[in-house]
């Protein structure tokens, strides 16, 4: 439960990059949440609401894609759903999780 | 606009400036994770009594509030600080930057960092350490593991603790094989009680080779 942290973090990336880019009002914010992040969704949709409302990006739409997560074999470059590491169902070989910690700001839109 | 940023790069880039310095010192760094209550700080004390003679040691020790774990590792011959994170759920890389530098004796071989007892949150912030243990204790649910992926899914080793009560409290231990070969199937698994001392020594011995394999390079 650090939702707020990790919401001021996001704005600020988010902040900066529209500045930059000479705006000053942000209307759309997207980010990237893996299921393995520790990051809960919601919790994370009602720090938006709260901490954006001090900034450039107050009432901006929010939007958040989860990723689920996936593992990789490394034998035999088989993928599959799920966050056990465990041996390849198919080949028995080594294999990593390749999807699921992502916590990413993705994109922006700027007024 | 595409931005596709690590929200978590502050965290990365202190992580790594850490783990540079680690590395030139030739320190191992161990981050000790679990539930509030599963045993870290026992497993600590008897881990510290026993390490002490041999090692120069320092802890590093997250709690919401108060310092009765630094209180209750001090006297092992340790260098112990304590951070209080105020409400915080995990310890991030800045926090154990400036906890590094309250420690006098920077010439360590091993600096443990007890992590705030938490499933979720420490998991996700990397605090340049070598190696990542989870603890559970067998007073919790045997499938913990897979509950609690983010965390038991990046650990290189569990720590099975208070197994000395193991029967009382109706501990099944192939359930918890199961969950661990679900969740972290490639993590070393160690079994062992603090208060009895059953399976310390296997611990010990892995630590101290880590430390060996740290110094050699």
């Amino acid at each position: 439960m650090h939702e707020v942290g990790i919401m001021n973090d996001i704005l600020e990336i988010a902040v900066d990059a529209a500045k930059n880019a000479g705006g000053s009002k942000i209307s759309a914010l997207r980010v990237r949440v893996g299921e393995l992040s520790g990051v809960v969704p919601d919790a994370l949709s009602f720090a938006f609401d709260v901490v954006a409302s001090s900034t450039i990006a107050a009432g901006a739409t929010f939007t958040i894609d989860t990723v689920e997560a996936t593992c990789l074999c490394t034998e035999c470059g088989k993928e599959r759903i799920g966050a056990s590491p465990a041996a390849c169902p198919d080949c028995g070989g080594r294999s990593i999780i390749s999807n699921g910690y992502e916590l990413l700001v993705s994109s922006i839109e700027v007024d | 606009m595409a931005i596709e940023k690590a929200v978590l790069g502050k965290n990365q880039a202190a992580a790594d400036r850490l783990r540079d310095r680690y590395l030139r010192s030739k320190t191992l760094v161990i981050n000790i994770m679990s539930s509030p209550g599963s045993g870290k700080t026992a497993l600590l004390e008897k881990t510290l009594a026993q390490l002490g003679a041999s090692f120069r040691t320092a802890v590093i020790v997250g709690d919401l509030a108060t310092d009765n774990d630094a209180r209750r590792l001090s006297g092992h011959g340790a260098e112990i600080v304590q951070v209080t994170t105020g409400g915080y759920c995990h310890l991030d890389a800045g926090m154990v930057t400036k906890a590094i530098d309250e420690i006098a004796g920077q010439d360590l071989d091993i600096l443990i960092i007890e992590n705030v007892g938490n499933l979720v949150c420490p998991s996700a912030f990397d605090l340049g350490e070598d190696l990542r243990i989870g603890l559970l204790s067998v007073t919790e649910g045997e499938d913990k593991p897979v509950k609690y992926p983010s965390l038991f899914s990046r650990v290189e080793a569990v720590v099975i603790s208070k197994i000395d009560i193991a029967d009382v409290v109706g501990w099944s231990r192939p359930d918890a094989i199961a969950a661990l070969a679900v969740a972290a199937p490639r993590a070393k698994v160690f079994e062992l009680s603090s208060r009895s001392g059953t399976g310390m020594d296997a611990w010990i011995a892995w630590i101290s080779e880590r430390i060996a394999d740290k110094k050699a390079g």
